[in-house]
């Protein structure tokens, strides 16, 4: 089965008074019809500018160098901007990290998910019953009466689920959700996730997932796509990466969460050094300056994506080919 | 706690309680409304030994962050004690002062509580500056201070944006460390930052706690750090402590539903341990309507009757390790 979304070689540049900075370079990833895919990234891994280049948001001093994003089959770098926008909000749907920010303070939520509905045609009541019916589903106790409420009457874990039924009122094929839990406490994030994972069996799409939280990855994804410095590193299935992670990056991700020491300890594992300037890349390798098993030829090539599995790949020098 | 507990103890806390006015005293008349107070910190009680780390967890609005401001004196206490190396929380602005070279403040935001127009000498120079520290040599103050938190020298002429988030948080350990505290108070010293990252300021807060006998007092809403950085921990659920103890042993055996259901919050991140069902559902209910007898009832697995109308004392269920439950886990039920 075709995936929903295909990205392919994608390089992406913002120029900037320092220079030109090569924030995506030659990533490629696909989203298979009804699973979840997620990105695992640290600051400055090129996460947002991913989704943006994704869904045509990208802001105004970047330029797309190559590469192709296809969303079922429809070529999203050259759609004109009527076809976009029909696109956006209804197929492709958005939650954002901060639910604070995501509605309208002065609008009543009801009034917010009646205004998205504006393509359908049908009458401000139907729409209205829409809405409660879709806020029942993500969790909302109360939903009728609460229509009539504003963003602030609610928590940071309820506007989240409220932004969540605002995303799938459009019934999209893709759902994609930035960081969505960051900003919630370790319970709500708990039923956020829980509700997602229900969400994906009722609405039968696809989503793409964005996180830092290897533990959230772990929980929810089928799939995923490690990215470091603007490049794809390593992807495979969620137990491939958890349990068989081939570059050392992966490898350093996993025993830097605290989560996954066995045993208590004051000395926490770190990654030596810092993410380097996407302004002058070093030669070679892109993680060899960090890398604990880095030897002569990483600073000098690049490596090749390696094909451990059809599933599994990685771009290391030390995984056999 | 117990007065004999008076030589071991850096920071103590007595029966604290902290209130905020909700309304104002005609409004509150006009409307009857009982009390237009919401009490933000209930009954909480402990120690912090010296050179020791102390970690508080709980959920947002559970009053983490007003006990933190509470010990160094930024928000009124309502009653109970604080005392500090024997002596009490003082009154006025210049004793306040002086407390507050003992116990220093890390603040959440790094990036926020760093004034964008100064450069990193001026913030680091700042608490010298305000305690009236001039004659000593600042640049020299400031060069000390950048090295023992692993920053370079040059470092001093940088403005806040300049710097990354991990760096940030070291200029914040830098102010905290100016005066030479015995405590530091740490609101989240690590939210938002990438796991690499956050290692590096853990680690950096521990070798400092080795080399300068430093106490932390950390409030966090991350478990799986406390686990590793402190000593002793409480859980705070609505103002009061429900949970309260060694950290290992928390870990190893929580008393309290909550605590539980916090640890089963955590994401493991372990795709073959997947959860199936959220164990704590809902959220929090309004401080200003409690929820009477236990207040954790309304959300707990194990609610009976009596939770719903007689209020748990805490219980110790083993040394040092209390639990405000009628029926802690753990225990015949």
């Amino acid at each position: 089965m075709a995936a929903i979304l295909s990205i392919d070689k994608l390089s992406v540049d913002f120029l900037t008074p320092r220079g030109t900075v090569s924030a995506l370079r030659q990533v490629s990833l696909d989203v298979p019809r009804g699973s979840i895919v997620g990105i695992v990234g640290e600051s400055g891994s090129g996460k947002s500018t991913l989704i943006a280049a994704a869904t045509r948001l990208l802001s105004e001093n970047a330029v797309i160098r190559g590469g192709t994003v296809e969303f079922d089959g429809e070529d999203m770098l050259n759609l004109p901007p009527d076809r976009l926008r029909a696109l956006r909000g209804r197929r492709i749907a958005m939650v954002f990290q901060d639910p604070m920010t995501a509605l309208n303070p002065v609008l009543s939520i009801g009034r917010q998910m009646i205004d998205i509905q504006y393509r359908d045609r049908l009458d401000r009541a139907g729409k209205r019953a829409r809405a409660a019916e879709m806020l029942r589903r993500v969790g909302i106790p109360d939903a009728g009466a609460r229509l009539d409420r504003f963003p602030h009457e609610f928590s940071g874990g309820m506007r989240q689920r409220i932004a969540i039924a605002m995303a799938l009122l459009g019934n999209p094929d893709l759902l994609i959700a930035d960081e969505p839990t960051t900003a919630l406490d370790v319970t709500m994030e708990a039923q956020i996730i829980h509700l997602l994972r229900e969400q994906r069996r009722e609405f039968e799409g696809s989503i793409l997932f964005i996180s830092h939280n290897l533990g959230l990855i772990a929980e929810l994804c089928d799939h995923v796509v490690i990215l470091y410095a603007g490049e794809v590193v390593e992807r495979g299935t969620v137990h491939d990466i958890f349990h068989r992670p081939s570059h050392p990056y992966t490898e350093a991700l996993l025993v830097c969460d605290p989560a996954r020491l066995s045993q208590a300890s004051r000395a926490l594992p770190t990654i030596g050094g810092e993410v380097p300037d996407l302004i002058r890349l070093p030669s070679g390798c892109i993680f060899a300056p960090r890398c604990p098993k880095a030897f002569a030829r990483c600073r000098s090539a690049a490596p090749h994506t390696h094909v451990v599995t059809p599933e599994h790949t990685a771009s290391c020098h030390l995984v056999p080919s | 706690m117990p007065s004999g507990a008076v030589v071991t103890a850096l920071l103590e806390v007595e029966n604290l309680r902290v209130r905020f006015r909700t309304a104002g005293p005609v409004r509150a008349a006009l409307t009857r409304l009982g009390e237009p107070f919401l009490d933000a910190v209930l009954d909480v009680s402990f120690v912090v030994a010296p050179g020791t780390t102390f970690a508080l967890v709980g959920e947002s609005g559970s009053g983490k962050t007003t006990l933190g401001r509470a010990i160094i004196g930024l928000v009124p206490i309502h009653g109970g004690r604080i005392r500090f190396a024997g002596k009490p929380l003082p009154r006025g602005a210049a004793a306040l002062a002086r407390w507050r070279r003992d116990i220093a403040m890390m603040f959440q935001d790094p990036l926020a509580s760093l004034s964008p127009r100064h450069t990193v000498r001026s913030l680091i120079a700042e608490p010298f500056r305000i305690h009236g520290e001039t004659a000593r040599d600042l640049d020299a103050e400031v060069r000390r201070l950048l090295d023992l938190v692993g920053l370079p020298a040059d470092f001093a002429g940088r403005y806040p944006h300049q710097l990354s988030g991990g760096q940030a948080r070291r200029v914040g350990v830098a102010r905290a460390l100016a005066l030479s505290p015995r405590l530091i108070i740490a609101d989240e010293p690590t939210a938002g930052l990438d796991v690499s990252v956050q290692g590096e300021i853990l680690n950096l807060m521990a070798k400092l706690q080795r080399e300068l006998g430093l106490a932390y007092f950390v409030i966090t809403h991350n478990l799986s750090i406390t686990r590793h950085i402190s000593d002793a921990m409480a859980v705070m659920y609505m103002g009061r402590f429900v949970e309260h103890g060694p950290t290992a042993a928390i870990f190893a055996r929580p008393a309290h539903p909550y605590t539980h259901g916090l640890l089963a919050a955590q994401p493991r991140p372990d795709p073959d341990h997947r959860r199936q069902d959220v164990e704590l559902k809902g959220e929090v209910p309004s401080l200003l309507r409690r929820p009477a007898g236990c207040e954790f009832h309304t959300r707990c697995p194990y609610a009976q009757e009596r939770c719903r109308v007689e209020v748990p004392m805490p219980r110790a269920t083993a040394a040092d390790h209390a639990a405000r439950c009628h029926f802690p886990l753990g225990a015949a039920r």
